[in-house]
């Protein structure tokens, strides 16, 4: 009985636990629920993802309005990947939060954060799991408002601009995305996403209502996905917020706006329109390419080393954005499986870095020199991290680079197979400064003594440092579902 | 125990013992004979998989399978096998004599120096093991990593500079050209499983071979084709027993290891021979041989000179690869073998006279064979095998080279071959001529001083001062001795060599 509801549970354990945080307001009681209601989400993220995985697309009416007209809760490899992402790293940092959260100065109000981190948590899975156009409008919403939030919360003065800057340019991607909704509902009249996908060949791809809401669609969603230009608000956002709010947002709300790229291009408008009749792939290409150099060149100089790991993970996202415009089944697996290994080891990282922040209150890479020392742990799990982020083989990041290159190969596009290896270059130099300083060089006299972070902060980090080596050896679940994922997109085109 | 589990200790007890030496770093001593007992454990497991392999089997071992058809493997070949073996042999020496050298030294950071050794070493039997390409390109990667902190050893400007020369060339070649090419393969052959006669053959276009051959030989920068051979001489800030053991030997021997690899299981000598796809890299390495030689001449400094020297001899290999006759990679592979032993006593040497007197470039040399007799013996064994001179080592290898290129008709490269034993001589001989001709600057000073003063005991000061030796300690001094000596017993014994490497052309 309770298992046939699973795929709303997902998303209502969340949500009614949220309030149920500022209701309870004992830092300790809400800290508790907030874990639970992760651990519980995960749980059921699973049980999706074994059934999908076993009976194929799962359709679920919520209150038991048929679809079209009611709202359709539909999953299948795709939506349960980014279900286990979302919840997956959700669950590894939670625990992280009691720590991190004491030195952040916010202690008095951490039954906010948690009541936040929830809603964002629940908005992220929402925009995963709804097939509606305008309820993943409103998810979208409801993780971007509470992510404001949680950015803010930032202990700098200067997240309150970040926040208020992404604010802005989140608010206007989130327009965009109505709009293109909006626009939608009037050349087919209908909202629910498999039912649009039908009825837009009836409108016809010429139809100049169509191609604006297309248009709109895949603006608002770059601008959620900081698609290079569309990347001003990321950098500052993830600097300054707290750390445990960079290391959760980095790993997925970035990967959630993609999804919705990939789902409204490939599944909703179809690769037939979107990249036949329409020169999608090639604009799509060039910028991810220099998403793929600009933001990296830039990591190279940055001295606060979260911002290097903020402008890397723009780097990063024009890998993503490259598979998607390859439009193949190998160029989709690529990108879909680098949603996941990028938030394994963006987790890991800034995870690695509120156990330094932790420690020694700063991120500065000068702050940071001869640490290895005395953050022996710390350090190497930064280490592992790092070398995922190049692409080291046997680390997950090899793997999404390995399929990367396959599809350019299969292509036959030599000049793009260089500019990824040039690329990772480049990584290696922005997280090879990062080591130098902390194993090289000699610690400032005023951070001789420091001692080892606590262990409720290493052990989520290096649980996702594991996971970057697991899913680099054992490859056959992370693949077998982008696969899935990257054969229902195409073939639904 | 079977063989597997022996391949996988080979490979654990290193690390095993990179852990222990970390903990017992407090103790010297006790770090010490930890490193000791673990490379001489280390050798003993590797002798024990070479029954097999003499036998004929392929004994392998399978840690995972990363992608379909992808695995994380390890078979012995007889090539991987020899590798292996002068590797784990020579580390138990270096052992020995690092002792002296660093406490003789005084170096700072010792602990830290023997874990990274320890690491250095089970990477390059991994590279010696690898079952394929990307397993050999991972092991690879770690040796290039793991010897980083070695190169920055003193942690001054000058050792981080030279690092990031080091892995600047080595990580742009191999992640910008070899990952490429190993992709490529992978794309064109379905498999990058080192298979007798190559993978390649009918996969890929044949006027594309000469294109995946430039990415595998400039992608292994650790062969030090010249122009990508910086790195080697910058390496050589690092302690000498680093130079030794891993900048003639494991280092660099991995890398023109691979290229042997490559050429004789990747592409398969019969098909580069017959797409003249390797023409170009014989003129290559042809030239770095007599380039890096005179280079070599210009050099004072006594280990930037047998850098370059080195640089000249792994070409030899590349040459060796190149020509891709049954002679010539035979030979190639005994070169691995003949240099590995005679590079490490030249280095030991200098290692030595640095340590007992300080002196680092040739012309500060003068009269010092007098003072260190022993050690500059050895370094004329050194020499002469190096140069290729019977009794020793070297000959062997120069020797089937050239048959190889006879084979090749490529006679231009024998005359290569003896201009540059020529070359060998008058770079390496005059080190040692300088030891012994002359008296010492200050001893001739001091003859001078003692004539002027007291003119009765001018002779007897001099006999004096001409016959006190003033040697290593006896932890350096002993490792070159076996060093040099196997130099001449691989001359006695080559017979037994060739006869191990017979089958990978076979």
């Amino acid at each position: 009985m309770l298992l046939a509801h699973l795929p709303a549970l997902v998303i209502v354990i969340p949500l009614i636990c949220a309030p149920l945080c500022v209701l309870l307001r004992g830092k300790d009681w809400a800290f508790i629920v907030a874990l639970l209601a992760t651990w519980a989400s995960f749980a059921c993220s699973v049980l999706l993802t074994i059934q999908v995985m076993k009976v194929g697309t799962i359709s679920y009416a919520m209150g038991g309005w048929a679809p079209p007209y009611g709202i359709e809760i539909r999953l299948d490899a795709l939506n349960v990947f980014i279900l286990l992402i979302v919840s997956g790293i959700g669950s590894v940092v939670a625990p992280y939060a009691r720590n991190s959260l004491l030195l952040e100065h916010i202690e008095e109000r951490a039954y906010m954060f948690y009541c936040a981190y929830l809603l964002c948590l629940c908005g992220l899975m929402g925009v995963a799991v709804t097939g509606d156009a305008f309820n993943l409008f409103v998810f979208l919403e409801i993780s971007s408002l509470s992510s404001y939030v949680l950015i803010a919360l930032g202990s700098d003065r200067r997240a309150l601009t970040a926040a208020y800057q992404y604010l802005v340019m989140g608010t206007i991607g989130a327009t965009f995305i109505v709009i293109a909704v909006g626009l939608l509902y009037q050349a087919t009249g209908t909202l629910n996403m498999a039912d649009i996908a039908n009825r837009l060949p009836e409108a016809g791809y010429t139809n100049r209502t169509v191609i604006a809401a297309f248009a709109f669609m895949v603006i608002g969603a770059g601008l959620k996905i900081a698609i290079f230009p569309l990347h001003q608000w990321l950098p500052n956002a993830y600097t300054y917020a707290p750390n445990i709010v960079s290391a959760f947002l980095a790993a997925t709300a970035t990967k959630v706006s993609v999804y919705i790229l990939l789902r409204f291009v490939f599944s909703v408008f179809g690769v037939e329109f979107s990249f036949v009749s329409l020169p999608t792939a090639i604009p799509l290409l060039v910028l991810a390419v220099l998403a793929m150099f600009l933001p990296s060149i830039v990591a190279c100089f940055q001295t606060n080393v979260k911002r290097v790991l903020a402008y890397s993970s723009v780097a990063q996202i024009g890998y993503m954005v490259l598979g998607l415009g390859f439009v193949s089944v190998a160029g989709l697996t690529a990108s879909i499986l680098h949603l996941f290994n990028h938030a394994l080891m963006k987790g890991a990282l800034f995870l690695v870095l509120g156990a330094v922040f932790y420690r020694i209150g700063s991120c500065n890479i000068d702050r940071m020199a001869g640490l290895a020392k005395q953050m022996p742990w710390t350090m190497a799990a930064f280490v592992g991290g790092g070398l995922s982020l190049i692409g080291v083989p046997l680390t997950a990041g090899f793997i999404s680079k390995w399929y990367l290159i396959l599809a350019a190969l299969e292509k036959g596009w030599w000049y793009i197979v260089v500019l990824i290896v040039v690329s990772s270059l480049i990584a290696v130099v922005y997280v090879f400064r990062v080591i130098e300083a902390a194993y090289f060089r000699d610690a400032p006299d005023d951070l001789v003594n420091v001692a080892e972070a606590p262990i409720s902060l290493l052990a989520p980090a290096w649980i996702l440092v594991f996971a970057n080596f697991y899913f680099g050896v054992e490859t056959s679940i992370s693949v077998g579902i982008a696969e899935r994922a990257a054969q229902s997109l195409m073939g639904a085109g | 125990m079977d063989t597997q589990d022996f391949i996988a200790l080979a490979m654990l007890l290193p690390l095993i013992g990179t852990v222990m030496i970390w903990m017992s770093g407090p103790r010297p001593n006790q770090r010490e004979v930890v490193t000791v007992v673990t490379a001489i454990l280390t050798f003993l497991c590797v002798l024990q998989v070479l029954p097999p392999v003499l036998a004929g089997e392929n004994p392998t071992l399978i840690i995972a399978n990363i992608l379909p058809g992808l695995q994380f493997a390890f078979v012995v070949e007889p090539l991987g096998m020899m590798f292996a073996l002068i590797a784990s042999f020579l580390w138990i020496v270096t052992s020995f004599y690092a002792i002296g050298y660093m406490r003789g030294h005084n170096e700072p950071n010792q602990t830290r120096f023997y874990m990274c050794f320890a690491i250095a070493i089970s990477s390059a039997i991994a590279v010696a093991f690898s079952g394929n390409m990307l397993t050999l390109f991972i092991a690879y990667e770690v040796l290039t990593l793991s010897t980083y902190p070695l190169v920055t050893h003193n942690q001054d400007e000058e050792a981080k500079r030279a690092g990031r020369t080091y892995l600047g060339i080595l990580l742009t070649s191999s992640i910008g050209l070899l990952l490429v090419a190993i992709l490529w393969t992978w794309y064109a052959a379905g498999t990058l499983d080192f298979t007798k006669g190559g993978i390649l053959k009918g996969k890929i276009d044949d006027g594309l071979v000469i294109v995946m051959l430039f990415l595998y030989m400039y992608g292994i920068g650790k062969a030090a084709l010249m122009p990508i051979h910086r790195w080697l001489p910058a390496a050589m800030v690092a302690p000498t027993p680093v130079s030794a053991l891993l900048h003639a030997v494991a280092v660099v021997k991995a890398g023109v290891f691979t290229v042997l690899k490559v050429i004789i299981y990747i592409f398969g000598a019969d098909f580069l021979t017959e797409t003249g796809a390797s023409v170009w890299l014989m003129y290559v390495a042809g030239a770095t041989v007599l380039l890096a030689s005179l280079v070599a001449l210009t050099k004072d400094n006594l280990k930037a000179r047998l850098a370059y020297s080195t640089v000249s001899q792994l070409s030899y290999v590349v040459l060796a690869g190149a020509l891709a006759t049954s002679f010539s990679l035979v030979g190639g592979a005994m070169h691995i073998v003949m240099h590995a032993f005679g590079k490490i006593t030249l280095f030991f040497c200098a290692g030595a006279i640095m340590v007992a007197s300080h002196k680092t470039e040739i012309s500060q040399m003068r009269g010092l064979g007098w003072r260190m007799p022993f050690t500059f013996a050895a370094f004329l064994l050194g020499a002469l095998s190096v140069i290729g001179l019977p009794p020793l080592g070297g000959s062997w290898s120069k020797w089937y080279i050239a048959l190889g290129a006879a084979d090749a008709e490529q006679l231009i490269f024998i005359a290569v071959l003896m201009i540059s034993s020529l070359l060998n001589v008058a770079y390496l001989i005059p080190v040692f001529a300088r030891g012994f001709f002359g008296p010492r600057d200050e001893e001739r000073a001091q003859i001078a001083d003692t004539h002027h003063h007291d003119h009765d005991h001018k002779s007897a000061d001099h006999a004096a001062y001409g016959s006190r030796i003033v040697e290593a300690p006896l932890f350096c001094v002993v490792p070159l001795w076996v060093t040099a000596l196997g130099c001449v017993a691989l001359f006695l014994y080559a017979d037994r060599l060739y006869a191990m490497l017979e089958p990978i052309v076979k």
